[in-house]
């Protein structure tokens, strides 16, 4: 449109007029591009760092004082099992649509015959969804979700219960963590892409709990538009 | 959205006696300040946080030119369009623009305090299109036809009862005797007859709470997923973000996304902080096809080299006001405009003018607990104090204060006239107030004295005692 793009002209023209006279535009592009080409961490708290099975404590301990539950298993094979036993003790009918994630893919799920499942995105009458997981952050108790065709987004915000599997190893301590993750291991994603702009799928949620609204009487309720439960499944894969 | 600031005074005194109002901002005031401080001392590095903070957004605000133009491109890499808007008109006319070229009957909105200054949901309406708040205290607001009174809970002012009788009213086709007493039963009701909407939507508008240069990626923090849903299920996804949101990478937005809910919700984290980047991928199998940013300016480039620059920090978590006495006693309509509180009235003159929003910065008893909450550290009440020399250089003051304050900086500029003028004045009310101890009235002070009794000198001026206790320490 030629009308922003006047736009764009005119409030860039009106930020330098703000900026000291005596700048120097020649060294302020060079620290620019230093900064975005090669991001520096900031301060991690403490609370992000500690030894591996202390920070896989912290990330549980984190998401149940947010509402969410966690089971922990010894072995993935035990996960179809889990969840059709989680769906019964809470009355909801043994359907899941679930992301088509190869880790999800390759579960025995042959061995539950009463529970049906449907790999892809959400509907709206779906009750219960699971996903997996890019990473987990200890430092807030919080998952890492990655949009794609292995985790399609309405998995994570229309049903009423959304589980999740997660690898134990998958766990980080601080946020800087999984944004390294995500730059070292999509670089080969979206190829449609230039190399330099491969890093971010089209949304990456940050959850922490199921949904909630504190909206009436600044008081918490869970259950607003998304999730009301938020179950992990929490796969140990470290020796 | 019109602006009822320049009539701050009387707002203020209808707030005052509005007895539903208190009983909603008694209630939950305490709750705010007490989940901060909670979530403040959970966190041993927060002050070291603050600092952090505040030079990531003085550095992006000092190459702000070179951050959006490296923005833009980012966001255009991804497949995204940009979209600068100058004006609130220019930004209502892009938005319009492209909910027409969707063909778009019914959007959906997540919580954007950029749409109510610009006015968009008005000009959709006018317009032909029907806008659906989905954030829970946008959606009751909508429903009363009332603009928010605060900036992350717009539905502060209010109660239960005030919740049940809308439902009841504007939910016409549920049947009238189902329960709805409780929170959760209202909850319920509003999702269900939401997620319709949700579903039924063509464009899904949303605002931003971070611009990430870096990666193109636009960020939204919401604890319901209304946000998510909003920008997920429709076919268009609209951004309205203001130029300042920007910050230079993931690791600057890690920084302030560890301060942000802290100091709004006294949460670690909201429960959905979600980064958006582009439309759909071709091997995605859902999300929107269209990723539009609509970047608008209104008055903040302006801002830029002014005494108001630091301003332009702030990031919306509205700490100041939930512990600010003045928006406590009158809530957030009082202020008449968008912005209420404390950066409220830093920023509201700045974007609607002095002489309509010359009283905002005298809603304040500068006691300072808003800066010493500012997550940014922005020097809230010094701004407030330009922009009073701002409205008294400007003759917005009524000639009466003109005259007192006058009469008062002839008088604080000399030192012995002034101990002349005080000792006398003290001596005189000293010798009326003494039998009392107070007066009930006084010559030029009724505004002061129409609602508290102003208590009786006892006959002499602070300088002197000091002067006089300094003596006789000396002599000692």
């Amino acid at each position: 449109m030629n009308g922003t793009r006047d736009a764009r002209a005119r409030i860039l023209a009106r930020i330098r007029a703000g900026l000291p006279r005596d700048r120097d535009d020649g060294a302020r592009a060079g620290t620019v591009r230093a900064r975005l080409t090669n991001p520096q961490r900031g301060l991690i708290p403490e609370r992000a760092k500690g030894e591996r099975s202390a920070l896989i404590d912290r990330f549980v301990a984190n998401l149940e004082k947010e509402f969410g539950t966690v089971a922990r298993l010894g072995d993935a094979a035990e996960v179809p099992g889990h969840v059709a036993a989680w769906l019964a003790a809470r009355n909801l009918p043994a359907r899941l649509a679930a992301a088509p994630h190869p880790d999800l893919l390759a579960l025995p799920w042959a061995d539950r015959s009463s529970l049906s499942i449907r790999f892809g995105r959400a509907n709206p009458d779906d009750a219960a969804s699971l996903t997996a997981c890019f990473a987990a952050v200890a430092e807030t108790g919080t998952l890492v979700l990655t949009s794609g065709p292995d985790h399609p987004t309405t998995l994570a915000l229309l049903p009423e219960a959304h589980l999740v599997l997660l690898r134990a190893s998958r766990i980080v301590g601080a946020f800087e963590e999984a944004w390294d993750l995500l730059r070292t291991e999509r670089g080969q994603a979206d190829v449609a892409l230039p190399a330099e702009r491969r890093v971010m799928p089209r949304t990456v949620m940050l959850v922490t709990g199921p949904s909630r609204s504190a909206d009436i009487e600044q008081t918490l309720e869970l259950g607003a538009h998304g999730p009301r439960s938020l179950h992990v499944i929490l796969v140990e894969d470290e020796g | 959205m019109l602006a009822t600031s320049p009539a701050f005074t009387e707002n203020a005194a209808r707030a005052l006696a509005d007895a539903g109002l208190q009983k909603a901002l008694a209630a939950t005031r305490p709750r705010f300040q007490d989940k901060r401080a909670k979530a403040y001392a959970g966190l041993p590095e927060f002050e070291a946080l603050r600092d952090a903070a505040r030079d990531i957004k003085n550095h992006t605000i000092a190459h702000l030119d070179l951050y959006l133009e490296a923005y833009a491109k980012s966001v255009e890499a991804q497949g995204g369009q940009v979209h600068w808007a100058e004006t609130a008109e220019e930004a209502r006319r892009i938005v319009l623009e492209i909910c027409r070229r969707a063909g778009a009957r019914t959007v959906t909105k997540g919580k954007s305090m950029i749409a109510e200054e610009i006015g968009l949901n008005d000009h959709l309406q006018t317009n032909g299109i029907v806008p659906v708040e989905t954030d829970l205290g946008e959606y009751i607001i909508q429903l009363r036809q009332e603009p928010p009174s605060h900036i992350i809970a717009p539905a502060f002012h209010l109660n239960r009862e005030d919740w049940i009788t809308t439902f009841r009213e504007k939910h016409a086709g549920l049947p009238a005797d189902r329960p709805l007493a409780e929170r959760r039963d209202l909850l319920a009701e509003a999702r269900s007859v939401l997620r319709e909407r949700f579903l039924a939507a063509d464009v899904g508008i949303t605002g931003a709470n971070l611009l990430i240069a870096e990666t193109g990626s636009s960020v939204i923090v919401t604890n319901e997923g209304n946000g998510d849903l909003t920008q997920t299920l429709p076919r268009v996804h609209i951004v309205l973000a203001s130029l300042e949101k920007l910050v230079p990478t993931l690791e600057d937005a890690c920084t302030i996304l560890r301060l942000l809910a802290r100091s709004a919700t006294g949460q670690d984290m909201s429960v959905y902080t979600t980064f958006s980047t582009g439309p759909r991928r071709a091997e995605d199998i859902d999300g929107p096809a269209e990723y539009h940013v609509v970047l608008l300016d209104n008055g903040r480039s302006a801002m830029i080299g002014t005494e108001f620059q630091e301003m332009l920090r702030c990031i919306r978590c509205a700490a100041c006001m939930n512990h600010c006495p003045v928006y406590g006693s009158v809530g957030g309509h009082a202020y008449g405009w968008v912005y209420p509180g404390p950066m409220g009235a830093v920023l509201t003159p700045a974007l609607i003018g002095v002489d309509q929003a010359r009283h905002l910065p005298n809603a304040s008893t500068f006691c300072g607990r808003c800066e010493s909450v500012c997550p940014m550290k922005i020097p809230l009440t010094k701004m407030m104090r330009h922009w009073r020399e701002h409205a008294f250089e400007r003759h917005l003051v009524p000639p009466k204060f003109r005259t007192g304050l006058g009469a008062w900086a002839f008088l604080a500029r000399r030192p012995t006239l002034y101990r002349l003028a005080t000792r006398v004045a003290i001596g005189v009310l000293g010798l009326f107030g003494r039998r009392r101890g107070r007066f009930a009235a006084l010559p030029l002070a009724g505004g002061w004295t129409g609602g508290r009794d102003f208590p009786a000198p006892e006959g002499e001026t602070f300088q002197a005692r000091y002067a006089r206790q300094k003596r006789r320490g000396a002599q000692r």
